[in-house]
């Protein structure tokens, strides 16, 4: 199956994109698409549990995913 | 209740008109602003970004947790995103209510909730023309990144830090 993986501010920049697509296996979830996104080029900055979102919503490393789905990799927030 | 990102500068006062009604005694408008000086370094500006429609939801629902929590309506959020200047409002947030204490209390839990969970970022620009992403959590290191989803439930529940 393939998921959108988004990343942002400075783990978009230590990876060089915002935005890719990841094929995964059947059953596959957060924290594997984690560990794949972890073995990239520049993932060094990211560390070994970052905050995640599936579909806009926090989610857990343990947390299933459906083709399709957009996770995102979300640097520490800095809002205000 | 509204919660909404904007691209523009923002008008305060509007916001507190926004939430005024009859029945509020009691009316908190908090500005947040770019400083210049952030961990000693002089800073000339901030670049806003944000997951757009991530923040959004949870911009909206830290407003309604406010207005549940707080037993009022009025509650206005506004953040901006984009350049900003050292001195430009960056987050205005309005919060009316019959009483003072909940006013100041239910603004508090909107800024410490936007600021604990809302995915905008922000890299600040520095006098000697360099640019840097902010982590808050730096020095505190990864230990307070996992710490969004774990707290979500406890939020809701008797939190007054």
């Amino acid at each position: 199956m393939t998921i959108t993986v988004l990343l942002f501010a400075s783990y978009a920049d230590a990876i060089g994109t915002a935005e890719l697509d990841l094929d995964l296996p059947a059953g596959s979830t957060v924290g594997d698409a984690l560990h794949l996104v972890s073995r990239m080029p520049g993932a060094a900055r990211v560390p070994a549990n970052p905050l995640m979102a599936v579909n806009e919503r926090y989610a857990r490393a343990d947390q299933p995913l459906a083709a399709g789905d957009e996770l995102a990799i979300i640097p520490p927030v800095a809002g205000g | 209740m509204r919660a909404t990102l904007v691209h523009r500068p923002m008008d305060p006062s509007a916001l507190l008109d926004e939430v005024s009604a009859p029945a509020n005694g009691a009316a908190i408008l908090f500005v947040g602003a770019v400083r210049e000086v952030n961990e000693g370094r002089l800073v000339t500006g901030i670049d806003y970004t944000a997951y757009d429609a991530m923040a959004r939801r949870e911009l909206e629902a830290i407003v309604a947790e406010a207005a549940s929590r707080f037993d009022t309506p009025h509650v206005v959020v506004e953040h901006r995103l984009g350049t900003l200047h050292v001195g430009e409002a960056s987050v205005v947030i309005a919060v009316a209510h019959p009483r003072r204490a909940a006013a100041f209390d239910a603004a508090r839990f909107v800024i410490e909730e936007l600021k604990r969970r809302v995915p905008i970022w922000k890299r600040e620009h520095y006098v000697d023309g360099t640019r840097e992403w902010v982590d808050p959590t730096s020095p505190a290191a990864s230990g307070a990144h996992a710490s969004v989803v774990a707290t979500e439930t406890a939020v809701r529940g008797d939190d007054t830090q």
